[in-house]
């Protein structure tokens, strides 16, 4: 019986090995690279169920609602602040005061309770963010959060990894808008926006700072 | 530990290493008799940063399991990378309290008083949990600082071993339950007027508890109150009493005194106005080239203590004899005394008392007896201090005529003899803390009905009938007095954690409104007080600043008279060996046993922790048989001696203290505590056990011998020490840069001269440059005492974890900062320099460059950051750092689980695991704050504006944190002072944190001998 295989299988089947071991090396290492930034570890753009159907889109977009009605401290505080069950009830004790979905929120006044929200920017224990410093240094809301007016249950809408912080901090003229516009959810960078950024930096003597201890401690 | 190696230690410098050029010893500056010896195991502790066996596994793991454990930890850490953040909730407030912005710290005007008297606080709150204590600038005896009671009072309120529910015979029962029988005790007690009612509490200052208790008293008036406190200051008061007629209150005022003598007065730790003495003594011990003057200490002790530490000139000389050495003083200043020791150092003291005058003092401590105080009165007078110095007030505090500890005896007299039928105790621990020979336990097992009221079920509670839980003062309303009478209010920051009640609320369910609460009897108290405007305005401002305008007691114009006190007292032989007690500067009389922050605190002299001894000098302990205490890696090992007086004894570790006076033995209470908690229990050993009421404070007579047994002792001083090589090529380090004010006045460059000038331009790495703010820190070693507030103010502000005796030992303990304690001299009468050692931030750090993983890099504003996430735990920065100042988490030593401690940490901060590298990170976390609220203020960050925890805390302001690019700041013109220097210059590290030398202010013309 004649050879099945030439003989330079065996150099190729020698070669498979070594060359099986890259490809299984080049696939961990993608794997490595890829699946810690993927959407899977993130949870960017996933939708967040919340103990109350509260939708960005009926509020922020529907009513017109200012971000700071509710997140108070943005402006003045690490923190922006979830808003207390009284300022949902501000409104809600008058409109839609009987809607079962709402009922969590009257249930939290009544039995003053807190309504556990869902966290959906969650950054690590060792990262120290600051809402104030970058709202009064016109980095807009929507920059971070995205189209939060076209969001129904939020979602994250970047990865919050730290390769995310230092584009901007490493550019931020790239983001940078007016003060005027920080809370304006219908904001677009203008097509000079690398010209703009640079010009409001140097206005708002924006010092983005990339030493560790800007925000780990 | 075989005996045969144990070294003899040096009892002077007689056989010790000598310089090479045979001039003094080898060391100047020496932090242990094993440094002065360089014993072996010195020289163990000295080359390995870790000592022996730290790095290597304690347990009795096989190599084979070590490697399975390794294996799965290495394959299971490599998976977490890959999984999803747990999630998290957020919960609102429902409704947000007024003035609260989420994520910013509210502070809070409150007052403590570790023994009885107010210092005035500011609370740090987040979101309504307390977490940190600052002082409160505008109160006349905190002025800003704390100490470290202050700094622990926060971990007391959520210390999970206090006391939660009402106990009847170790019965769960609910306060109505309570309420009843104390309904049908007190009805029975209102036939006989209350004749078997006796409450008991500790010292009381409150204006709003002494009401209520005259208002008890008025209604059952046959009942009787006692305060008591096992540190009494009785002596204090029969002294003025002896001298003025009325038992008076001193204040001293430190910043009018030139030359200060004190006779065993510790007035840097315990003393009620210690925060306001030490600022007004550091504010006079900073002398600079414009100011080349200070003031003169001169401190005669029997035991060392902090404030013999900081002196000039400090003459050890045992308690007993300090009366001799008094009447000879006072003789000799013209005041007709009898009874004088003739002693060398009488003439130049008195000689330099004199030549101050008015601004002369002389302060006499607790432990001397009321004739010393007598005197010191009237040698204030003769030198005419009264009124600059010297004021005097009527006492802060409700008086027990004939003293308390009269009252207290009393009390457990009638006691034993079946007078009491109802007691109620109130914050107090006598069955722990009574003089031993009033058998306060049985007399108390004598009363038919015991009502125990504290924040611990401790030796008294577990006697007692009822055991009722107290509110934290961080929990419930009250009022406290300082010192100088000035009033605080103590607000909650939050309610109640357990179910417990405030004292004034267990005082009304003793009158007739039983279920008022404390803030309605607080106000209503005050509102009845006469006060001109309307009330709620005052009642606000008083809150909002923290003190009661005005209520400060006015001083009295008095005169020394004479009495039997001049007259010599009746000379008795003295004894071969006096046994001395003193109040331990951690734990007190016991009252703070169970808070690891305290007992993990290295003593400022013997930097003992978690442990007392039996301290004496080293003479005294070669007379005694040759004591030995011996380094070693896993801790300090020494001889237990057995301590016998009167028929009692008890077993205590020796401790061999430079300094101290020879043929006396010196202990601090507070320890052997039989119920404390999880932490206090059966730390150390109970020195009350040897104290009677008629010798509280020195009793002669004492027998000591040695067990045979020796133990290991956790001993600090000398962990971390920074080596002086030898050899020819050798440079003296000048680690410790002390000069006298003469050298100074003669020679501004004296401190620079001391050390070689570095060469510049070495380093082969590149310059930083700052443009924005460049940190930095200066530490003033002449006006740092060495009261240990910096240190556990950066525990409670970092998050710091107690590692706990064993730990310590092995040198594993995570202070930030550490105060180094140098001696200089002959260990007889050694001169004590403190230098307090944080991260010194260095421009040319050695440990950024060796750290594999980038986890400790250069910031832009200078700081050495270290970044805990990258942290892979090789400890290589350790290794390379010169000043020993990185702490590394060897083990889990942050409490994970404990509910209560999540509510304690600061929410800014990290809370590090095992595995990770961690040190002083220049408090960042307030840096950032203050930079952020200026930016977003638009305005420059103000000078003053980021203090650092330390600096925070420390009394005497020798911290001082600033913007060295700003030149106009403090920091950098303390930078350019001519006292400034850094540590280890020569190894061009070029440290952010730099030391100005110490001063010291000797009289030429003293002599210390007999």
């Amino acid at each position: 019986m004649a050879q099945l295989f030439p003989k330079v299988a065996n150099q190729i089947a020698k070669a498979s090995i070594v060359l099986l071991g890259l490809l299984a090396g080049l696939v961990a290492t993608g794997v490595m690279v890829l699946f810690p930034r993927s959407s899977m570890v993130t949870r960017q753009r996933e939708a967040r169920e919340q103990p109350v159907p509260f939708y960005h889109l009926h509020h922020a977009a529907g009513m017109g609602i200012d971000c700071r009605y509710c997140h108070t401290s943005v402006d003045k505080s690490a923190t922006a602040g979830i808003p207390p069950t009284k300022t949902c009830m501000n409104c809600h004790s008058q409109i839609f005061n009987q809607s079962p979905t709402l009922e969590p929120v009257r249930a939290s006044w009544r039995t003053n309770t807190s309504i556990p929200w869902v966290k959906v920017h969650d950054l690590p224990d060792f990262v120290y963010f600051n809402h104030s410093a970058h709202v009064n240094k016109g980095v807009g809301c929507t920059t971070c959060h995205g189209p939060v007016d076209k969001m129904a249950y939020m979602w994250q809408e970047k990865s919050l990894l730290m390769e995310w912080c230092l584009d901007c901090h490493r550019q931020p003229e790239q983001y940078l808008r007016p003060k005027s516009e920080v809370y304006s959810l219908s904001y677009r960078p203008p097509a000079n926006q690398l010209a703009l950024g640079r010009r409001l930096a140097a206005e708002y003597k924006v010092q983005t700072r990339t030493s560790c201890s800007t925000c780990h401690r | 530990m075989s005996q045969e190696h144990v070294p003899a230690v040096p009892v002077s410098f007689e056989g010790v290493r000598r310089r090479p050029d045979g001039q003094g010893p080898r060391r100047r500056f020496w932090k242990s008799l094993d440094e002065l010896a360089d014993t072996p195991a010195f020289l163990e502790f000295l080359h390995r940063e870790f000592p022996e066996q730290a790095s290597t596994f304690e347990d009795a793991k096989g190599r084979r399991e070590f490697l399975t454990l390794m294996g799965a930890s290495l394959a299971l850490a490599g998976l977490t990378a890959c999984t999803k953040q747990p999630e998290e909730r957020i919960l609102p407030y429902v409704r947000q309290p007024e003035g609260l912005v989420p994520g910013r710290p509210l502070f809070f005007a409150s007052a403590y008083g570790p023994d009885g008297y107010a210092r005035g606080i500011l609370v740090e709150s987040h979101e309504g949990r307390p977490t940190k204590v600052e002082g409160n600038p505008d109160h006349p005896t905190s002025l800003g600082a704390t100490d470290v009671w202050g700094q622990a009072h926060v971990l007391e309120l959520y210390d999970p071993d206090r006391s939660k529910t009402v106990l009847f015979d170790g019965q769960d029962r609910t306060w109505g339950d309570f309420r009843a029988a104390l309904r049908d005790a007190l009805a029975q007690q209102k036939g006989k007027q209350g004749a078997g009612l006796r409450i008991l509490t500790g010292r009381l200052t409150s204006p709003t508890l002494i009401a209520q208790l005259q208002g008890l008293l008025s209604a059952l008036p046959r009942a009787k109150w006692v305060s008591w406190e096992p540190v009494s200051r009785d002596n204090a008061r029969a002294g003025a009493a002896l001298a003025f007629g009325e038992p008076l209150e001193a204040h001293y005022h430190l910043d009018q005194a030139d030359v200060v003598l004190s006779l065993e007065a510790d007035f840097v730790s315990g003393h009620p106005a210690s925060l306001r003495l030490l600022r007004e003594f550091g504010a006079r011990r900073q002398p600079s080239a414009e100011r080349p003057q200070m003031n003169r200490l001169y401190v005669v002790e029997g035991a060392p203590s902090s404030t013999g530490a900081s002196a000039d000139h400090c003459l050890p000389l045992r308690s007993s004899a300090i009366e001799g050495f008094a009447r000879a003083l006072a003789a000799a200043v013209g005041v007709g005394a009898e009874g004088g020791a003739s002693h060398a150092s009488v003439a130049p003291l008195v000689a330099d008392l004199k030549r101050a005058g008015a601004r002369a003092l002389v302060i006499v401590g607790e432990s001397q007896p009321p004739a010393v105080h007598a005197l010191a009165h009237a040698i204030n007078e003769a030198l005419g201090a009264v009124g600059t110095t010297v004021t005097y007030t009527a006492p802060a505090e409700a008086l027990a005529p004939g003293g308390e500890s009269a009252a207290f005896a009393e009390l457990v007299a009638e006691m034993t003899a079946g007078r009491v039928e109802l007691l109620a105790i109130l914050g107090s621990n006598p069955a722990y803390a009574a003089p031993a020979d009033l058998k306060f336990a049985e007399a108390l097992d004598k009363v038919p009905l015991r009502v125990h009221h504290g924040l611990y079920l401790d030796e008294t509670g577990e006697r007692c009938h009822w055991h009722l839980p107290a509110s934290h003062a961080l929990e419930s309303w009250g009022d406290l007095r300082a010192v100088d009478g000035t009033v605080s209010l103590v607000q909650p920051l939050i309610a109640p954690l357990h179910n417990t009640l405030g004292e004034n609320e267990l005082l009304a369910a003793f009158a007739e409104s039983p279920e008022q609460k404390g803030y309605e009897i607080l106000r209503a108290y005050w509102q009845a007080q006469p006060g001109e405007g309307d009330f709620d305005k005052r009642w606000n401002r008083w809150l909002h600043d923290g003190v009661v305008a005005g209520s400060a007691l006015p001083p009295k114009a008095v005169k020394v008279g004479t009495g039997a006190w001049t007259r010599a007292p009746k000379a008795g032989a003295p004894a071969a060996l006096e046994l001395v007690f003193r109040p331990d500067p951690s734990v007190l009389d016991g009252r703070y046993a169970n808070l690891g922050w305290l007992q993990e605190l290295p003593k400022p002299l013997s930097k003992l922790t978690w442990e007392n001894a039996a301290f004496m000098s080293p003479r005294t302990a070669e007379r005694l048989g040759g004591i030995r205490t011996e380094a070693a890696g896993t801790g300090h090992y020494t001889d237990v001696v057995e301590l016998r007086l009167n028929g009692r004894s008890v077993k205590a570790p020796a401790w061999i203290l430079p300094g101290h006076a020879d043929d006396a033995v010196s202990v601090h209470l507070g320890y052997g505590r039989r119920r404390s908690g999880q932490v206090g229990t059966g730390v150390g050993f109970d020195a009350f056990a040897l104290r009677t009421s008629a010798a509280p404070w020195t009793a002669g007579g004492l027998e000591l011998s040695k067990t045979g047994e020796r133990v290991m002792v956790a001993c600090t001083q000398d962990h971390w020490t920074i080596d002086n090589p030898e050899g020819e090529q050798a440079q003296e380090r000048h680690i410790v840069r002390a000069v006298t004010l003469a050298d100074l006045v003669k020679d501004p460059e004296a401190v620079r001269k001391l050390g070689a000038a570095p060469a510049v331009g070495l380093s082969m790495f590149p310059e930083y440059k700052y443009d924005g703010h460049a940190w930095g820190l200066s530490i003033d070693m002449s006006a740092c005492v060495g009261c240990n507030a910096c240190v556990i103010a950066c525990q409670s502000e970092n998050n710091i974890p107690v590692v706990g005796k064993e730990q310590v030992g092995r040198g594993r303990e995570m202070h930030w900062i550490r105060v180094d304690r140098y001696y200089e001299g002959p260990p007889e009468a050694p001169q004590v320099y403190h230098q307090p050692l944080p991260c010194m931030h260095c421009e040319q750090a050695p440990c950024e460059v060796v750290c594999p993983v980038a986890a400790t890099v250069h910031s832009d504003e200078g700081l050495n950051d270290m970044v805990y996430n990258r942290c892979v735990g090789t400890r290589y920065c350790s290794n390379n750092c010169p000043y020993k100042v990185r702490r590394f988490n060897f083990l889990l030593y942050q409490d994970w689980t404990t509910e209560s401690f999540k509510m304690l940490r600061n929410p800014e901060v990290s809370v590090r695991s095992r595995g990770v590298m961690e040190k002083c990170t220049y408090c960042v976390q307030r840096i950032v704050r203050a930079r952020i609220d200026a930016r977003n203020e638009e305005r420059p960050l103000r000078d003053g504006e980021i203090v650092t925890a330390c600096g925070q805390a420390c009394p005497t302001r020798a911290i001082v944190f600033g913007d060295l690019n700003d030149k106009q700041s403090r920091v950098a013109a303390l930078h350019r002072s001519e006292r400034r220097y850094a540590l280890l210059e020569e190894l061009q590290t070029r440290p952010r944190t730099t030391y100005l030398a110490a001063v010291r202010n000797p009289n030429p013309e003293w002599r210390s001998g007999q």
